[in-house]
């Protein structure tokens, strides 16, 4: 029944360039991006444990590394690859300190480095276009149906590989790590080790979805992939669609995302309406939308 | 004689300037059980962690199967072969328990996706020895608390350990419980493991261990059978204390008419482990009632009751009015000063502060005057008034925790625990300034404690608490005569 339903689900998906506007094409292939960020952030923190209030750090280092490389005349596929090693690179460099110290200063690591990144790009503004942004010569396609259907292949792999990693024996131990680190490691298994891979894992999947989302979007800029409200966004996508199910933070990204764009014409009420819904969701169904349906279905 | 499997010796450890632990050396061979017992904060906790390499041993050494092992990390211990049984544990809530005992069978490896498929079969070969065949499928939320203790046990033996350390084994089960647990851990020593258990009291594990080692105050005080330990003059005076003074006063309830403090038929649940079953206990005005009970009796459970800070059935009255439904806060400021086992005193904040804080509602003058007294009482504090709380020895937090509770001028004064981990020369200035207390003012007090002797000598009247039920009362006189055998 539950596969009939994604099946269902999927094809409607994938029919959308045939009967929509390129307009509401544009605004899910943005969403789709963010459904990978928020379900690469889900690994960290629903199953390692670990908050990291850095996502855009990640997003950031990849997005502005293939952007780079791009305006030095090297070609698109090589810029996401690169752009997705540096993020996994970055990344470990800054988990390995980082994961050694305890309770919420991983988290404050995590938020720093993205004010660093930020003041970075502000800085050498002559390479990185600074505050205005880095103009982008290639994109991945011009017409939108097909810039769609990538994001939307890009985020079902995603998914996949996310999902059956936090299923698989690797993920029952990483689960194992973050509720009780010191369990885990009285069962043998070395935490540290795992829940730097998740990070690793986290940083690639980020990184890689970056890099991607510069070449769809044809612009590089602090406010769309650095800025810490950006991260903000992705921690409550992940929350609202539920913690710990990886599925859940990719709809709870498309659902921000699109609420975001319906609610437009309220102008600055928008964004005032889109967090006080996600704040009732939080407070009232702090297992979020999928967690909640997933208890339900439990109990039932 | 065969060469002991773990083997400990010298091994030290310190918290700041408290030693914890004190050159501790044991061995265990393979098929035997040693208990390591020792009153709440005697370093017996820490022991174990420092073999497990939870803690950092300061000094000493480890070894296993002739390996030194003291500088290792946890998880390499754990694959060397040590097993750690844990009381409490925070399980995989969205895993059933059948997939919570595989998880202990999974290699150490980043790339290990699927587990193999005899690992299934051992996982319930497993499940099913210690007893959970039929409750393999379910979530660990809707197991009962002694199934939750059992998968626990299946996951140390899915590592197949040789050295098995057990935290508390029997805490919180019942008798037929107890008695399959023992069974579990009996199958061990057939095994050939070794195992050491951590406890308490003798009592609770004498039937089941080969040697006990009793530990006080970090260091050995003694080590051999359990009925020889039992009878040991030192260990009699670390939990019975030596000679029992009493000076109960005659405080006819009638005379005080209402109870000042009246507990019926309290019963508390931590989740499904009973804290508290059925308890009564009265306090009359002026009075100070002793509450003694070996630590996981349910002492500080029932003190938080009273204070609000656990839901509970049956009824609370203070001064005739049922407690039930108000806050912690609006409880302390109706007069009744809980005095916390952890002292809970703010350490960055001076011994100054920490009293005005406790006076905070109080009118100045009498802030001042209660100051005064309180500094009369405990001089040391006055020493000591600029220094920060966390600065102070044990014994002079204690002091200082008891006389921020003083400050609020409670009708009753809840003591949990004062003596915890102080050193005797410590408990003495402690009792003096509890004997001026009771002598000068009209204070109330109930007093929680392991330390028999400490508890005795100012109680007017004694309850003994045990496996969460109040099992004798009565006046201190008769304690050693009626309740004092069965308390080891």
């Amino acid at each position: 029944m539950r596969i009939v339903f994604a099946l269902v689900v999927l094809l409607v998906m994938a029919s959308l360039p045939f009967w929509v506007s390129a307009y509401i094409l544009a605004v899910l292939t943005v969403a789709y991006y963010f459904g990978v960020f928020a379900m690469a952030w889900d690994l960290l923190f629903g199953f390692a444990g670990e908050v990291n209030f850095g996502p855009t750090f990640l997003i950031g280092l990849g997005a502005y590394t293939a952007g780079l490389l791009d305006n030095h005349g090297v070609p698109v596929w090589l810029d996401v690859i690169a752009g997705a090693l540096a993020a996994v690179i970055g990344g470990l460099v800054l988990a390995l300190p980082a994961l050694r110290l305890r309770g919420p200063y991983f988290g404050l690591i995590t938020l720093v480095a993205v004010l660093v990144l930020q003041q970075v790009i502000v800085i050498f503004a002559g390479v990185t276009g600074g505050e205005i942004g880095l103009t982008i010569n290639d994109v991945l396609s011009v017409d939108p149906g097909h810039n769609y259907w990538l994001a939307l292949v890009f985020l079902m792999v995603s998914g996949v590989i996310l999902y059956s990693l936090s299923r698989s024996a690797a993920g029952l131990i990483l689960q194992a790590c973050g509720q009780d680190a010191i369990e885990a490691q009285a069962l043998g298994f070395n935490v540290a080790k795992h829940k730097l891979a998740a990070f690793a894992v986290s940083a690639l999947f980020s990184g890689l979805a970056g890099a991607m989302l510069v070449f769809y979007l044809g612009t590089a800029s602090v406010d769309t992939v650095v800025d810490i409200s950006v991260g903000v966004q992705i921690i409550i996508a992940a929350v609202l669609g539920g913690r710990r199910t990886i599925v859940g933070a990719a709809i709870g990204a498309v659902f921000l995302i699109v609420a975001g764009e319906i609610l437009r014409p309220l102008g600055q009420l928008n964004t005032f309406v889109v967090s006080a819904i996600a704040l009732a969701v939080i407070l009232f169904f702090p297992d979020g939308l999928v967690g909640y349906l997933l208890r339900r279905g439990e109990r039932a | 004689m065969t060469t002991p499997l773990l083997e400990v010796a010298g091994l030290t450890k310190r918290f700041g300037g408290l030693v914890a632990v004190k050159n501790l050396g044991f061995a265990i061979a393979a098929g035997e059980i040693l208990g390591l017992i020792g009153p709440n904060g005697s370093g017996k906790s820490t022991a174990m962690k420092l073999i497990m390499g939870i803690e950092r041993a300061n000094a000493g050494s480890v070894r296993l199967a002739g390996r030194e092992i003291v500088s290792w990390p946890t998880h390499r211990i754990a694959r060397a072969g040590i097993g750690l049984v844990f009381q409490h544990s925070r399980p995989l809530h969205r895993q059933t328990v059948l997939e919570n005992i595989k998880l202990a069978l999974l290699p150490d490896s980043l790339f290990h996706l699927a587990a193999e498929t005899s690992v299934d079969a051992r996982a319930r070969a497993i499940g099913e020895r210690v007893g959970l065949g039929a409750v393999l499928d379910r979530h660990p939320t809707t197991l009962p608390f002694a199934d939750l203790r059992r998968m626990e046990l299946a996951k140390a033996i899915a590592r197949d350990p040789e050295v098995v350390l057990v935290d508390e084994p029997f805490a919180g089960l019942t008798m037929a419980e107890v008695e399959s647990f023992s069974a579990l851990i009996r199958s061990f020593r057939e095994e050939g493991k070794a195992v050491l258990l951590v406890d308490h009291n003798v009592k609770g594990v004498a039937a089941l261990v080969d040697r006990v080692l009793v530990l006080y105050l970090g260091e050995r005080i003694a080590e051999g059978k359990a009925e020889a330990v039992m009878r040991d003059e030192t260990v009699r005076r670390v939990y019975l204390g030596g000679a029992i003074e009493t000076h109960a006063r005659a405080i006819a309830p009638e005379k005080s008419g209402v109870a000042l403090l009246k507990v019926e038929d309290l019963t508390v649940f931590y989740g499904k482990a009973q804290a508290l079953a059925r308890v009564a206990l009265e306090v009359h005005e002026r009075e100070f009632v002793s509450v003694v009970g070996l630590n996981g009796a349910g002492k500080s459970t029932l003190f938080n009751a009273i204070s609000g800070l656990v839901p509970y059935s049956g009824g609370i009255n203070w001064q005739g009015t049922a407690l039930a439904g108000k806050t912690p806060a609006a409880i302390a400021r109706g007069g009744i000063a809980q005095c916390p086992e952890t002292r809970e005193l703010f350490g960055d904040m001076s011994v100054q502060e920490n009293l005005d804080l406790g006076g905070q509602r109080q009118p100045p003058a009498e802030r001042a005057d209660r100051l005064a007294w309180l500094y009369d009482l405990f001089p040391i504090l006055k020493s000591r008034s600029k220094q920060l709380a966390r600065t102070l020895s044990g014994g002079e937090q204690q002091m200082l925790a008891i006389a921020r509770a003083l400050m609020m001028n409670p009708r009753l004064l809840i003591l949990d625990e004062p003596t915890l981990g102080l050193a005797p020369v410590i408990l003495e200035q402690l009792s003096k300034a509890l004997e001026r207390l009771r002598e000068t003012t009209p204070i109330t007090v109930l007093l929680g404690e392991q330390n028999v002797t400490f508890a005795l000598p100012h109680a007017d009247r004694v309850y003994v608490l045990e496996h969460a039920r109040i099992i004798w009362q009565g006046p201190p006189d008769r304690f050693a005569a009626e309740a004092g055998a069965g308390y080891l």
